[in-house]
């Protein structure tokens, strides 16, 4: 399990990792909200369907693509939580753009 | 939306914000480009919430050091744009970055990429389980939200990252299961004659000793002289295995946290197309620059890590020196002045770089992580290993672009920023040259994948003339 310690550094906020709602904090990135919501992994490559979550967490490695509400291959990392967030994960190839 | 500066500079960690406080200084109108939501880089990462909190003390006093410098660079009057993520930058010097789904166009008469440092990637078994992490992932977890990753944990390499890390866990009550020391036998006896450079800039030892000492009083075991680290487990990391004086162990392990020392982060440079020259104690290419950071494109500069690894005063100092010769460009100051302030300038970085030659001395790169065994992923977006790698070169292909078009290494979503390292690294080994006189891998933007809805914001002249 991902923990929480230390005191409050931000707002609580609820958003919905793989439609489960989760209590984070402002500050918090949509990648942390999963990993403490406990989904790992976090996507499955389009390649082999491999299973993979964040390794970097500083935007480098894109191991963290994500469907956040609605929109595919978003870095996770990279997105800070926002009330009502809908983080899903992200199976194969997004179908947006290429 | 376009709008035009004196100085677009990407990236707020201590190297750009300094560049934007020195550049406001003259009057030059500054825009800062960065893709986090708060200022002060990952050195600084979440400084301004955390130096606030009641557990600062634990993340030490360098971190609360930075937020002082956060908070002027606040006041300073540069228009400062977080989690705005830079995915162009032109050679007519104009900054294409997209924002909350909509892109932007930045003209600029100098651009200041200050974007840091990136780890060095650790291609071992299995670090593309999910568990695997780097140490600076666990880092971020900690400074941004103070979140510790699951037990038993694991860190392994070497550099004072892992050792920073390790103290800071045992002080949150929180400590890991055990560290796997990579740094090679031998490494510290040789780093002793650099000693006395590093004790005439005292701030450092002292530091990295009391780390040793938390971890010895804690009693978390310290492996050292450790090779042949490897993830082990099916779908996710259950343990680790090493070997210690060739005999081999395995430990019981939900994270394991990789760390092998940091590289200048050149995807930003490399992709404006200037000039790069491999660093032979980095084992890692830098863009090639002038004494004022300029690089082989007039206008397009590089201060702090991003163009060499010097830690955060130093890349402070350089985002200043960065900004004042701007200044100077621009008329702002004559060159008496820019002379005056560079002098103090260059004694305080000599005084930080003393250290410099020990640390590296200590934590030299070492080649077996850059040439991995066959099995090994190299390639974690498009899951190549080092033996597809070795096919291609087999079968004829020279450098890193011949075996991106090949094998598809590199042409993923992380666009090589993770497997160009290691990949010029096994081409060089199997052709049996140096790996300086490899080209860089070639990139190409947009730099992150971008919905259509980012390309369509952008008005109709940028979207057509810069795409192409
Ligand atoms: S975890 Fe590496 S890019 Fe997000």
């Amino acid at each position: 399990m991902f923990t929480r310690i230390g005191p409050e550094t931000g707002a609580n906020l609820t958003v919905h990792v793989d439609g489960k709602p989760v209590s984070v904090r402002a500050g918090d990135s949509a990648a942390t909200a999963a990993m403490l919501a406990g989904l790992l992994p976090s996507r499955l490559t389009p390649v082999s369907g491999a299973p993979r979550a964040p390794y970097c967490m500083m935007g480098v490695c894109f191991e963290c693509l994500m469907t956040i509400d609605g929109v595919g291959s978003r870095q996770a990392c990279l997105e800070p939580v926002r009330e009502g967030m809908r983080i899903e994960v992200q199976s194969g190839r997004r179908t947006l753009t290429p | 939306m376009s709008a035009a500066f004196d100085l677009v500079i990407l990236g707020a960690g201590p190297a750009g914000m300094s560049a934007a406080i020195a550049a406001r200084r003259h009057g030059l109108s500054t825009v800062v480009l960065d893709d986090q939501p708060e200022p002060g880089g990952q050195i600084y990462r979440a400084v301004e919430r955390r130096a606030r909190s009641a557990d600062a003390a634990s993340l030490g006093p360098d971190y609360a050091a930075g937020a002082a410098l956060v908070e002027i660079f606040r006041r300073c009057g540069a228009d400062y744009r977080p989690v705005t993520q830079v995915w162009q930058i032109g050679r007519d010097l104009t900054v294409l970055a997209s924002h909350a789904g909509a892109s932007s166009a930045f003209a600029a008469r100098a651009i200041v990429i200050a974007v840091g440092a990136a780890e060095r990637p650790v291609p071992i078994p299995g670090w593309t389980l999910p568990g695997v992490m780097t140490v600076g992932a666990g880092q971020i977890l900690l400074k941004a939200s103070a979140v510790v990753p699951p037990q038993p944990l694991w860190i392994a390499g070497q550099g004072p990252l892992p050792l920073l890390y390790a103290a800071q866990l045992i002080d949150a009550g929180m400590p890991p299961a055990g560290i796997l020391d990579t740094t090679p036998q031998g490494a510290l006896a040789r780093s002793w004659r650099h000693l006395p450079g590093a004790l005439a800039n005292w701030r450092y030892l002292p530091k990295g000793l009391s780390y040793l000492a938390a971890i010895r009083r804690a009693g978390v075991p310290l492996v050292r002289h450790v090779t042949e680290v490897a993830a082990l487990g099916d779908g996710r990391v259950t343990s680790v295995r090493y070997a210690v004086g060739g005999r081999l162990h395995e430990a019981a392990a939900a994270t394991l946290l990789l760390h092998e020392g940091v590289v200048p982060h050149v995807h930003m440079s490399l992709s404006a197309g200037v000039r790069h020259s491999w660093d032979d104690t980095l084992q890692a290419p830098v863009p090639v620059l002038d004494a004022w950071g300029e690089t082989s494109l007039p206008g397009l500069f590089v201060a702090g890590d991003a163009g060499g690894i010097g830690g955060a005063a130093i890349a402070a100092i350089r985002g200043e020196r960065t900004a004042l010769r701007v200044a100077h460009r621009a008329g702002r100051i004559d060159y008496a002045q820019l002379q005056e302030r560079d002098k103090t300038a260059g004694l305080q970085m000599r005084r930080h770089e003393q250290i410099r030659p020990f640390l590296n001395a200590v934590f030299t790169p070492r080649k077996a992580i850059h040439v991995p065994g066959d099995d090994v992923i190299i390639c974690r977006c498009e899951e190549l290993t080092a033996r597809d790698i070795r096919q291609a070169v087999a079968a004829g292909c020279v450098g890193p672009n011949q075996v991106k078009a090949k094998t598809r290494c590199g042409m993923g979503p992380c666009q090589g920023r993770q497997c160009a390292l290691t990949l010029q690294q096994i081409v060089a080994d199997a052709r049996g040259v140096a790996v300086a006189e490899l080209e860089q891998l070639t990139i190409r933007p947009p730099l992150r994948p971008l919905t259509l809805g980012e390309l369509a914001s952008l008005d109709h002249h940028h979207g057509s003339a810069n795409l192409t």
